[in-house]
Parts: structure tokens; C-alpha cells; sequence
């Protein structure tokens, strides 16, 4: 027996006690190791009964309403409509292709959403820091607006409220001059097909060497110590051909209202531009705290010795304080995309065909609750994880090189 | 470098701008300072004649105090009214006490800031729709929260320990308020289906919070824990259910929940929203409480066992309370998301206060009156979400003591 109080005894039973001192095991019940082990089984014991009770519960449910686990019914004839899709889709097709319809419509959703909230949000974060005082304040009011409002109402609000609100029954509305809108759907300017996918091209490629050009010229300023004025006239020329292409070669269609038709422009359903508004502007509101926050982290120092250095304020902004405040700003931006993806759900209450509002259709007309969970959770997984990977690899680009 | 004048430590005098030096230092500053400040003040004046012209002519507002008792309450039967009534006034006793004992060490409690803001809401009392008994009630309630907070603070001042039963105090008032919402022992018993609106909201918020609590707790500490086995199922448990919108376990859980559980069980689809609120919920609470833990020093834990605690004396005198503390503010932000997260219940066909309106607007009496409805509901949420924001922020004051 340890008596007690000994300091021997407890908690190291690793130790040997010297030969000739009365010695005893410790109590299994002051072992570390005992509990460590102890814990990990219960922990497995809760976990596997829970699951098995719930996996019994299941088979007796499901075996009670005639069906089993299996993904066989992704192979039926679906018979459900999609509203709209992008790929070819009848209701002759089955459900694993309506799901692919699906997860194709959340993708078109989140590929825009996620750089048009970027510059929402990028925007807004910016404008916080800005000398005018009515900018400053008006960044605030959209920030602080946004982020204490659910984003299912910012949803309704763009949907019933302004999209059903301008549009005048089955009419044809020109909200602006280049912008029709009806209760099927919104038409914006679009480029014409024929000469359009070569200039863009063409503009591309004056965007990547405008790019080089430009850091080439501030390599030679810094290193040589030239006032790099060719390289500006380069780069106007550049732009100013930029633009002339961009207004003139790309062939703008503007929306143009023929009775009840539109010709020209790009439709788009009015259930898309609500959802994807609503995700810009929450997203967005929540990307600007991210943004300033980042930029709050930049020390003052920093400010202040470029702002001796001679630089204007929208120099200091782009060239010392966002690329460090990046570093900053990267990592949370990935989690408020994320909240994006799983966000993009919402469609469903105004019908917008995405993964989850088809995935519903496919549950009502089946009951497979279980087999859709499973789908649903890998895609938002896929979706996730994908993101997460692309803003790891940003990530890699905007962190300090070390040497 | 000799300097006769030793550097002082006084701040720099403050130079009393004249209104004209403010508006050329804050809106025209420099020439696209002026463009930005006249762009934005026609768009803003534009913008508010609009609304106030929509406001006072086009808007019907007749739909809000018609539904106001749907607003705020939903169905829950009307002789039983004065339930809610008490449990509003034990909130507003409640949180007086609390911000008394809070604010104990504040050398004035009734600030000029404060006075403005009890006036300004008393105004808003004043106005709400709704019969004068109400009214009165109302502006009673709110005198009494600034009767209480100066009972409270005064009891405090003498006796500090007191403040240690607010606590307690709050979680006896819950299970009362839940027997007052439900009724059943000697009140008259109101089905959940019942309760609705505003209520239903903040009852789903308060609920999730509540119960999760425990949940999280445990699925933090697992996180942490060195134990493989444990670790493992609470990162799978976490990560699974954020990687998923809560969409879709709301969906899911009003499918499956009847699934997985045995037959006798049978739950509502209030409280099958509210199982996966509550889960939902304590993932996200339980990593507000691993930011805690990870931010306590490993010095606290190590010096705890060096006294002779033992991990759970440790972790349950030692570690947790400074790490709760420091989570509060945090906490309450999970709150907020909370509040706007339950919305998402509208989907389900639940009558929580946006489903409630979303009904509302579906009676041929107020159709297309979204733009008042949601106005209003809008006007709630960011009320109730800003007020509790900035309440947190406070309480991040004066919880911050270092210790």
C-alpha cells in the first residue's frame, strides 16, 4: 500500500521502486495509460452503439416501407423538369444525369458569385479606409446592414422585391438602356458570337504582356534608376488598344425590346441574378470585414514611411499595404468562400435548379434519404475541398518567400 | 544632438475645425475626393426622395399592424397571451440585473449615451401599431430594465458575490419560460405548432445555444484531447456536419430523424428543425471554445497538474473558465448567427418569423406587399442582431481585466 501522500506513487507507474522498500502496483485507477485506453474504448462503445441503433432503426424503417440502401434508382427515368440548364436535359433523362444538371447549375452559381462578392467585398473594404467621409461611412452602412440581416430575406428581397417589383407582368420592361427585364427573365449586353471568342483573346494576351511590361518596368526603375517613361507610353498604347477593342471589336449586343421579344444581349432567369445578387451582397459585406481587418494589420510604419517616400494614396494602398495585408486576408477569405458554396443552397427556396433543390425533386419522388444525404455531402465535400485547394495554392503565392 | 526641450508627453492640442475646414479636409479634399462626394450624394439623395416617396404613397402599410400578433407570436392562443407577457418581463428584469452587475465598476451607469437610447426606444415604443395597454406594458418593461440595472449595480457595489447568482438566475428562468411557452402543470398546454413569428425565432435561437452548449463542450475538449481515437470522431463529426449547409441537414433531419430513431419515438417537425439546430450549432460553438482553449497558456495546465489536480480537476478549475471567458464575445457572435441561421427553417415550411411572413404574403388580402413585409421583418432581425452586437462588444470591455 502506498500511504498517502507519497509522492512515489502516483501517476508514475513507470518507475521501479528500489529493491528492499515494500512496494505495490499503483491502483489501476491512478494510471494514466488505464484511463487514456479506458476513454478511447468508451469512446468507440458510445459511438458504435449510437450508429448501430441507428443503423437497425433504419433497415427495420426502410425494410417496413419496402425499399433498401442501394443507388439502383439513379438509373430511372427521372420525370421531372429542370428549369434551366446549360447542358442538354429531358425528363426522359435519368436522375444520376439530373443530379449532374444539378451540380452543373451550382457551379455556373458559384464560378460568378465568387468574383463579383471578391470585388464587392474588396470594394467595400477599401472604401472604409478612404479620406471621404460619406465613402467611409457608406461602406460602413452596407457592412454593418448586410452582416445583421439573414441572407434567405437579402435573397427574397432581390427576388420579390426588386427583380418581380420592376418587372410589370408578363411585359417586357427596358430598366435601362442596355438593361430589358420581364418576369422570364434579364437581359444584359453580350458579346456577338462571330468575332467575339478571338478578340477576347487577343485581349487576354495584351493583358498578361501589360502585366510583364509593367513589372519589367518597375524592376528597371528600382534597379537603374531610369524614370521608365517608354514603358508608360507602352503601356497606354496598350490600354487605349485595349479599349478600342473591348468597345468596338467584340461586337456588343445591346438588349433590344420587339413587341413582347427581346433580341440581342444575354438572357439570364430572374431566380439566377436573384441568387447570385444575394450571395454577392452578403458574401461581399462579410469579405469587407475580411479585407479590413487585413488591412488593419499592416502597422502604420508602413503607411507612413511610404507616404514619405513620395507615393499617392492609392500607390500606398497597391504597392506596400495590400500585398502584405494578403497574407492576412487569403486564409479567411477561403472560409467565407466555403460559406458561399454551402450558401448557394438557398436557391432552392426560389427554385433555382442548383444540386440541392434537384436532389430535393429526386428525394420527394423517391423517399431515398439516405442514399441522397450520402450524394449531397460528397458534393459539398468536392465543392469545399476544391476551393480550399485552389485558395491554398493563392495562399502559397501571397505568403512572405523566406529564404 | 542636443535637444533643451525634453519630449513631452502631453497629446497634441485639439484644433476645433470650423464646419467649412471639415467638409474640405473630409469630402474635397482632392478633385476625385469632390467627384466621388457629388456622385454619392445624388445617389443618396436620389435614393432616399425615392423611398420616401414609395414610403408615404405606393407602400400599403396596413399589412404590418393587421399581423402584427402573427408578427410577433404566430398562432399561440390569445387568453394565454399574458404567459408571454411575463416571460418577456423576466427577460427584461433579467438582462437589468446583468447589466447592472456587469457595469458595476462604470462611474456613471446612466450615461448621456444611454439616456439618448432609452428615449430613442421609448419613442419607438410609442409608435409600435399595436393597442395602448400594450404600449404602457412595453414602456413599463423598459423603465423596469433601468430600475433593475440600478438595483443591480447597487447590490453588486456592496457585494460583489451576488453577481456570481445572475447566472444561476438565468438558467432557472429558462426552464420557466419553457413551462410558460409550453404550459402543462397547471397551465393550460400550447402545442409547439402553436408558438410562431418573432417567438419561434429567438426561441430556436436560445434553444440551439442553450443546448448545444454541453455538446460543444465535449466536442471541443475531444479535439484538443491527445486520446487518437477520441480526437478522430469529433473532427469527423465537426467537419462533416460544416462541410454541409445547413439546408441540407435540415431537410435531411426532417426526413431521416424518423428513420434512425425507434418507431415509439415520435418528434414533431419543430423539434426535429430544433435536433439539428442544436447539432448544427454545437460545432460551430465548440470551435469558438477551442479558439479559447488554444488561446489559454499550456504554463496553466502544467502548473495545474503540478498542484496535484488531475486532468478533469485541471481542465474543469483551471483551464475552462479562463477559456469560456475569453469565448463570450464570440459567443455571443455564434448567437447572432444563430438568430439569422434559424430563418433558414422557412424552407421546411416552419412559421418562424420570416415563414411567418412568407404565409402572410401568401393570403390574397396582402399579396405582393413584399416590400413592406420584408422591410419590416428586415428592420427586426437587424435590430435585434445589431443591439446583441454591439452588447457583445461592450462585454468584451469589460470582461477584458487580463486575467
Amino acid at each position: 500500500m502506498t500511504a498517502p501522500g507519497d509522492p512515489s506513487g502516483n501517476l508514475q507507474p513507470g518507475n521501479r521502486q528500489p529493491d528492499g522498500m515494500q512496494t505495490s502496483k499503483p491502483p489501476i485507477w491512478r494510471d494514466d495509460r488505464f484511463w487514456k485506453i479506458f476513454f478511447q474504448i468508451l469512446a468507440i462503445v458510445i459511438v458504435g452503439t449510437v450508429l448501430a441503433i441507428a443503423i437497425t432503426n433504419m433497415n427495420r424503417n426502410l425494410a417496413q416501407q419496402g425499399r433498401t440502401f442501394e443507388f439502383g434508382f439513379l438509373t430511372n427515368t427521372s420525370g421531372f423538369n429542370i428549369g434551366e440548364a446549360v447542358v442538354p436535359y429531358s425528363r426522359d433523362d435519368n436522375y444520376l444525369w439530373a443530379f449532374t444538371v444539378g451540380i452543373i447549375n451550382s457551379i455556373r452559381m458559384i464560378l460568378i458569385a465568387i468574383p463579383l462578392a471578391t470585388i464587392f467585398g474588396v470594394v467595400a473594404g477599401i472604401a472604409s479606409f478612404s479620406s471621404n467621409w460619406l465613402l467611409q461611412k457608406l461602406s460602413l452602412l452596407y457592412v454593418e446592414v448586410m452582416r445583421n440581416i439573414p441572407i434567405l430575406l437579402v435573397l427574397f428581397v432581390w427576388y420579390f422585391v426588386v427583380f418581380f417589383g420592376l418587372s410589370e407582368g408578363a411585359n417586357v420592361t427596358q430598366i435601362s438602356s442596355w438593361l430589358a427585364l420581364s418576369k422570364k427573365g434579364i437581359w444584359i449586353p453580350w458579346p456577338s458570337a462571330a468575332a467575339a471568342g478571338l478578340w477576347t483573346l487577343v485581349l487576354i494576351a495584351l493583358a498578361i504582356a501589360a502585366f510583364f511590361l509593367s513589372r519589367y518596368r518597375t524592376k528597371i526603375m528600382a534597379e537603374q534608376g531610369v524614370s521608365g517613361q517608354p514603358q508608360l507610353y507602352g503601356l497606354l498604347g496598350m490600354g487605349t488598344a485595349g479599349l478600342i477593342i473591348f468597345f468596338a471589336g467584340l461586337g456588343w449586343q445591346i438588349p433590344q425590346i420587339e413587341g413582347t421579344n427581346v433580341t440581342g444581349g444575354l438572357k439570364t432567369s430572374l431566380e439566377y441574378s436573384a441568387m447570385l445578387m444575394a450571395l454577392a451582397a452578403h458574401t461581399g459585406a462579410f469579405i469587407a470585414e475580411v479585407v479590413r481587418g487585413g488591412i488593419q494589420s499592416v502597422s502604420k510604419g508602413q503607411w507612413e514611411a511610404a507616404q514619405a517616400m513620395g507615393l499617392k494614396d492609392l500607390q500606398v494602398m497597391q504597392m506596400v499595404v495590400l500585398p502584405q495585408s494578403l497574407r492576412v486576408i487569403v486564409p479567411s477569405l477561403n472560409s467565407q468562400y466555403i460559406t458561399l458554396n454551402k450558401n448557394s443552397s438557398l436557391a432552392l427556396a426560389i427554385g433555382y435548379p442548383e444540386v440541392f433543390s434537384v436532389s430535393q425533386t429526386t428525394l420527394n419522388q423517391t423517399g431515398r434519404s439516405v442514399e441522397i444525404l450520402i450524394m449531397l455531402t460528397i458534393v459539398f465535400l468536392i465543392l469545399n475541398f476544391g476551393t480550399s485547394f485552389i485558395m491554398n495554392r493563392i495562399n502559397d503565392l501571397v505568403q512572405i518567400k523566406e529564404r | 544632438m542636443t535637444s533643451t526641450m525634453p519630449p513631452t508627453s502631453a497629446p497634441p492640442a485639439v484644433i476645433q475645425k470650423t464646419p467649412v475646414e471639415w467638409l474640405k479636409k473630409n469630402l474635397f479634399s482632392t478633385w476625385y475626393n469632390t467627384i466621388i462626394t457629388v456622385v454619392l450624394l445624388w445617389l443618396i439623395i436620389s435614393t432616399l426622395i425615392s423611398t420616401v416617396d414609395w414610403a408615404f404613397t405606393t407602400a400599403r402599410w396596413e399589412v404590418i399592424p393587421a399581423n402584427l400578433k402573427l408578427y410577433m407570436v404566430g398562432l399561440f392562443p390569445k387568453k394565454e397571451l399574458w404567459r408571454i407577457w411575463v416571460l418577456l418581463g423576466m427577460i427584461c428584469g433579467l438582462s437589468g440585473l446583468s447589466w447592472g452587475a456587469i457595469a458595476r465598476n462604470v462611474a456613471k451607469l446612466f450615461s448621456p449615451t444611454v439616456i439618448g437610447g432609452a428615449a430613442a426606444i421609448a419613442l419607438f415604443t410609442v409608435l409600435i401599431p399595436t393597442p395602448w395597454p400594450n404600449r404602457l406594458i412595453l414602456l413599463g418593461f423598459e423603465l423596469m430594465i433601468l430600475a433593475t440595472a440600478w438595483i443591480g449595480r447597487a447590490i453588486t457595489r456592496n457585494n460583489p458575490n451576488v453577481a456570481q447568482w445572475i447566472p444561476a438566475a438565468w438558467g432557472l428562468s429558462f426552464f420557466v419560460m419553457l413551462w410558460l411557452l409550453a404550459g402543462g402543470f397547471g397551465l393550460k398546454p400550447v402545442r409547439s405548432g402553436d408558438w410562431g413569428g418573432l417567438l419561434m425565432t429567438m426561441f430556436m435561437a436560445v434553444v440551439s445555444i442553450v443546448f448545444s452548449f454541453p455538446v460543444a463542450l465535449v466536442l471541443a475538449l475531444s479535439r484538443q484531447s491527445s486520446l487518437p481515437v477520441v480526437k478522430g470522431f469529433a473532427v469527423t463529426l465537426i467537419e462533416l456536419i460544416r462541410g454541409t449547409p445547413l439546408t441540407v441537414w435540415l431537410f435531411i433531419g426532417d426526413v431521416m430523424l424518423p428513420i434512425f430513431l425507434p418507431d415509439v419515438w415520435k418528434i414533431d417537425r419543430i423539434l426535429r428543425a430544433m435536433v439539428v439546430l442544436v447539432f448544427f450549432c454545437a460545432v460551430y460553438t465548440a470551435e469558438t471554445i477551442r479558439g479559447g482553449l488554444q488561446a489559454i497558456p499550456r504554463g496553466q495546465s502544467e502548473a495545474a497538474l503540478a498542484l496535484g489536480l488531475n486532468t478533469p480537476l485541471s481542465l474543469g478549475l483551471v483551464v475552462l473558465p479562463q477559456a469560456l471567458k475569453i469565448s463570450i464575445p464570440a459567443l455571443v457572435g455564434t448567437f447572432i448567427q444563430m438568430v439569422q441561421e434559424t430563418s433558414l427553417v422557412a424552407i421546411l415550411g416552419l412559421f418562424d418569423l420570416l415563414g411567418m411572413s412568407r404565409s402572410i404574403l401568401s393570403n390574397p388580402q396582402f399579396v405582393g406587399r413584399y416590400a413592406e413585409v420584408y422591410f419590416f421583418i428586415g428592420l427586426i432581425y437587424w435590430v435585434f442582431c445589431y443591439v446583441m452586437s454591439l452588447a457583445s462588444r461592450r462585454l468584451e470591455e469589460s470582461l477584458n481585466t487580463g486575467y
